[in-house]
């Protein structure tokens, strides 16, 4: 089936109250934000849409997909969803080894899995430091290798038409990087973020609060504008990171080098 | 009547799961009647009965709940017939991982745990592998990929199974349990049910109180760490 946009129906807020957008539609090609302090309930919206939910959650939200109730196989079924999905939950609970473990989820989703363990893991490797082996214990991987691998095999093997993703800068991997991997051409994306880099890149973003949908702003001309400078900003700060990072030692002279708000 | 026998490990979240569905039952209007088997201590009656459905507790004490389960059924099925129900759902302590109480014409419902990992599956027995439905639980704790490499695993032990994600805390995903229990089919011949698996191979000197570990004090079927089995006695 071909995904041209989904359409998230307003429920409830956590009193039970309506939410304040009644309908959200995001359009193939749309990277979607989502943003509002923390318990706020973003994560429950990214996690509706996920589910595919049928007003059966606390929100009591619909979805829809190109204006449909999806069939109930798409809810269920991996190898018939068309959902990826970054979740918060940086660790692996799974006793397996990497290779094991990507191996198993490309049988779950249907695919095969001929040369797909290199390729998940090399691009893993380019998103964090220390490289991961096959032969590693999931369990043993750092947060941001973790991360990382889950970034990676989010973008080969769940590769989705719909993409969800949870705050992705607190992963401590290079997160333009990360986003760019996942997005891809002609997707829905939508994108939890605290990060103002991050949420003036998208074309929307929808505002929560005490777990509903308050309002809809569009980025506009100057917020775009800002959004680049920021971007300066975030690159000259990660690249004061990576020199820490590599045992290098900073100077003032870092600091006046750059002009990074002309 | 319908008969649902619910299983699984310890702390997978059984009561949650079914207090949510049976609200879902309840409005649409059924009656459900709940029977709770445990060993030692519960106090899940009261969150049972918090629904204001019948509720019965049975305590299996030093014997195997579902051994106690087992035989007890018929005087459940007679209880809740008295109760003028139109669902008996038995929830079990589950703890060997080896018993499946599950009857041939009952539903059987497996609920599990995700974050105990996808080796679990394969170490479960029957109890996952004879169930009708498997109920997923505590997925939101997990990654989308390992939920999905936990189901596969499921599939693995037991292809003609129907899964459930399901939230214990929020319900999400009771309301389709509930559909399956409505559409499952009803129990009527009870004297001549059978059990879906046989229950442990266990007669031995252990089950009548010889509290002693040496070979020399046991009697019965006796299995060696290498496989070996044997019978000793008269």
């Amino acid at each position: 089936m071909d995904i041209k946009e989904i359409k998230i129906i307003g429920g409830v807020n956590k009193c039970g109250e309506s939410e304040n957008v009644k309908e959200l539609i995001v359009k193939r090609g749309e990277i979607f934000g989502v943003v509002g302090p923390t318990g706020s309930g973003k994560s429950n919206l990214i996690s509706d849409i996920e589910q595919l939910s049928q007003g059966d959650t606390p929100s009591k939200r619909k979805i829809l997909i190109n204006g449909e109730i999806p069939e109930t196989e798409m809810r269920r079924n991996p190898r018939k969803r068309r959902i990826a999905q970054l979740s918060q939950n940086m660790n692996f609970l799974a006793d397996m080894t990497v290779e094991e473990f990507l191996i198993m989820h490309a049988k779950s989703r249907g695919i095969t899995s001929e040369g797909i363990v290199e390729k998940v893991i090399d691009l893993a490797n380019n998103l964090t430091g220390e490289p991961i082996k096959k032969d590693y214990n999931l369990t043993i991987l750092s947060g941001g290798q973790s991360r990382s691998l889950m970034v990676a095999d989010v973008a080969v093997i769940s590769d989705s038409p719909i993409v969800l993703i949870d705050e992705i800068e607190n992963a401590g991997i290079k997160k333009h990087e990360a986003l760019e991997l996942l997005s891809g051409y002609g997707k829905i994306v939508m994108v939890i973020t605290h990060d103002p880099v991050l949420a003036l890149m998208t074309t929307r973003r929808v505002v929560m609060k005490n777990g509903g949908m308050m309002e809809i702003i569009e980025t506009t001309d100057e917020e775009k504008e800002v959004s680049k400078k920021l971007s300066n900003i975030d690159s000259w700060m990660l690249s004061m990171r990576e020199k820490v990072r590599h045992g290098q030692k900073l100077s003032l002279n870092d600091i006046k080098a750059q002009k990074v708000l002309e | 009547m319908k008969m649902v026998i619910v299983a699984g490990t310890p702390g997978a979240g059984k009561t949650s799961v079914m207090i949510h569905t049976i609200k879902q039952l309840i409005n649409k209007g059924k009656k459900p009647a709940v029977v709770k088997v445990d060993c030692l201590y519960t106090d899940d009656d009261k969150r049972y009965g918090k629904l204001g459905i019948p509720t019965l507790i049975g305590l299996s004490k030093d014997m195997c709940p579902d051994h106690f389960a087992i035989y007890n059924i018929e005087e459940m099925a007679d209880w809740a017939k008295n109760q003028n129900v139109d669902t008996l759902i038995i929830e079990t302590a589950g703890l060997c991982h080896r018993c499946a109480p599950y009857t041939k014409n009952s539903l059987g419902i497996c609920v599990i745990d995700a974050t105990s990992g996808p080796n679990t599956p394969r170490k479960v027995g029957p109890f996952l592998t004879s169930a009708d439905i498997v109920a997923i639980t505590k997925g939101d704790i997990i990654s989308q990929a390992e939920r999905e490499v936990f189901r596969e695993r499921v599939l693995e032990m037991n292809p003609k199974c129907t899964i459930h994600d399901v939230n214990g805390l929020s319900g999400q995903g009771c309301g389709e349990v509930s559909e399956e229990i409505i559409v499952a089919k009803e129990l009527s011949d009870l004297e001549n049910e059978e059990l879906r698996h046989s229950a442990p191979l266990c007669v031995c000197t252990l089950c009548v109180g010889e509290t002693k570990v040496a070979k020399k004090h046991h009697r019965g079927v006796l299995r060696r760490i290498d496989g070996f089995t044997k019978y000793i006695g008269e």
